[in-house]
């Protein structure tokens, strides 16, 4: 905006603001039946849905669901539609800080003086884009795969090895399905396809010292298992067994 | 029918009410004690710090014509963040940072024992959503009617700062309860934010308190949720509440004044 633009836009809105009603009442009394209406909103999802709490925290037994608060959901989601490991950075903050920085600037790179959005059609197509994309993408969130299912046949020669080593197989699958695992990887039909890598046929790519490293020092955002590798080896054990049978 | 207006018929001089005497006023009820103390009450104020002035300024200045229900999302949005003060200070009372053994069992004791904290830490929980609902939207409405434009730049930019902040508030908040899905989604939250180039594993190592989640990263998140970015998100809001009534809230963008109060203004 010219100057120009601003004097006449700071004479018409005087003139507006002068035609206008005083705050007090008018818009007090809008503001304060809205108030009522967020307090009734508030206190019918705190009956409805209540507060629940999950068993404490424990950085060893591993039944977790690295799940975030939903309004985090399109940032998580961000990174399995981004895949390939090095753009993972570009996903994770990357992406984040490009737009925030947008967003700061905006007042600066969006010079017209159009107020009606239907007469600035890129600034108001690129906030429906916008909407639209986070809301996707929270809904992508939402209904993910269960990150705790894990439904998967022994493979023939573990069946027919049976014993400890079947017994092995299935403590890790468990292990597996209770960590929260698939909320980031694949295994066959399971899981979610990302953030991490797919784990149908890791068994097939890694041999299983390079599974337990990876598990004790993960790449971010996974989280490290290595307090499990140290407190409770035979668990860790039964993880390593399970995932290095896994090919196809 | 027209109506005819018919001349009072004259009073005899006996009969018309008189003025009171000096002095023979009626009693003043307890209505009128009452209007008196308020506003000698009011005066005694003023006298001493000259506010009215200010808050007739605030609560008298004009709203511009066609202000539509759009329009009430801010104070929404801040009638959201007083909600979650007033329900963190209650929780406040129980809450023990300590992951050896405290902040869950007191949490647990919270919601099973005290008496409607199950309610006031669901409101908490809920109204937490209900304020970033409310910043999305009166991010929305600001941005569709063009109100980030000359001369409210700045509050724009206030305005992302009070985004990031709730956003922040969401993040440490949700650690406090030491559940599962709060520790684990926040090592997984945390492991994100270290793969930033360069400053990710500095950013990381002052979140934790050091390379490991500790007890002093329970404490740490627990003060960042409710001293630091509380602080700053009140403050903050002070400062855009009164940008915005020192600049007037914007007209939706299609009103235009009409002819006559122009020439008003013109003559102001
Ligand atoms: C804690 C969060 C926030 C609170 C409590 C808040 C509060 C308010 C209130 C009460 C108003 C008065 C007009 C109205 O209600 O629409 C307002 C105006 C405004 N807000 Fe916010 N706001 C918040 C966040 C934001 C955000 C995230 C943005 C944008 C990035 C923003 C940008 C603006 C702008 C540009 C105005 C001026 C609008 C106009 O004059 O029409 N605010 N805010």
């Amino acid at each position: 905006m010219n100057r120009a633009q601003r004097e006449e836009y700071l004479r018409e809105y005087s003139t507006l603001k002068n035609q206008g009603k005083p705050f007090f009442p008018y818009a007090v009394a809008k503001d304060s039946a809205m108030a009522c209406v967020v307090m009734a909103v508030i206190i019918l999802m705190t009956i409805i849905l209540g507060a629940e709490l999950l068993p404490k925290a424990d950085p060893t037994t591993t039944t977790y669901v690295p799940r975030p608060e939903w309004y985090f959901y399109f940032l998580f989601e961000l990174l399995r539609v981004i895949k390939p490991p090095e753009l993972v950075a570009l996903a994770t903050i990357g992406i984040p800080t490009i737009c925030l920085i947008l967003l700061f600037l905006l007042p600066f790179y969006d010079r017209n003086p159009e107020r009606r959005p239907e007469r600035r059609p890129v600034a108001t197509l690129a906030g429906i884009f916008t909407i639209v994309a986070i809301g996707y993408l929270t809904y992508l969130g939402a209904t993910g795969g269960s990150p705790n299912e894990l439904e998967i046949e022994a493979p023939p020669p573990i069946q027919a090895a049976g014993g400890e080593m079947l017994a092995s197989y299935e403590a890790g699958r468990i292990m597996v399905a209770q960590s929260g695992c698939l909320a980031c990887h694949k295994i066959g039909e399971n899981g979610n396809d990302g953030p991490g890598p797919d784990l149908t046929e890791v068994g097939q790519r890694l041999p299983s010292q390079a599974i337990a490293r990876t598990l004790q020092n993960p790449t971010a955002p996974m989280p490290p298992y290595d307090e499990l590798a140290t407190k409770n080896p035979e668990q860790f054990n039964n993880l390593v067994t399970f995932l290095s049978q896994l090919r196809e | 029918m027209p109506k005819v207006k018919l001349p009072k018929p004259p009073v005899p001089d006996a009969l018309v009410p008189r003025p009171k005497r000096p002095g023979t006023a009626e009693k003043a009820g307890p209505r009128d004690v009452a209007k008196e103390t308020g506003i000698s009450a009011i005066d005694w104020v003023d006298e001493r710090t000259g506010m009215s002035g200010a808050a007739r300024w605030l609560m008298f200045r004009k709203v511009p014509k066609g202000t539509n229900w759009f329009y009430t999302l801010g104070s929404a949005t801040m009638f959201a963040f007083l909600s979650q003060a007033v329900t963190g200070v209650f929780l406040a009372m129980y809450y023990i940072p300590d992951p050896a053994g405290g902040a869950y069992e007191s949490v647990r004791y919270l919601t099973n024992e005290v008496f409607l904290g199950e309610f006031v830490r669901g409101m908490h929980k809920w109204g937490a959503s209900v304020m970033v609902i409310l910043v999305m939207l009166h991010m929305a409405r600001t941005f569709f009617f063009g109100a980030y434009k000359y001369p409210r730049e700045l509050n724009w930019i206030i305005g992302v700062v009070l985004l990031v902040l709730t956003f922040v508030m969401g993040f440490t908040g949700y650690l406090l309860p030491f559940d599962q899905k709060a520790y684990w989604a926040t090592v997984v939250g945390v492991n994100i934010n270290g793969t930033a180039p360069i400053i990710g594993p500095y950013l990381n190592d002052f979140i934790r308190a050091g390379p490991d989640f500790t007890s002093t990263t329970l404490a740490r998140f627990y003060s960042i949720h409710m001293l630091l970015v509380p602080g700053a998100l009140a403050a903050l809001i002070g400062a855009h509440l009164w940008l915005v009534a020192k600049q007037g809230t914007t007209a939706p963008p299609w009103m235009k004044a009409d002819k006559k109060g122009d020439v008003g203004e013109e003559r102001a």
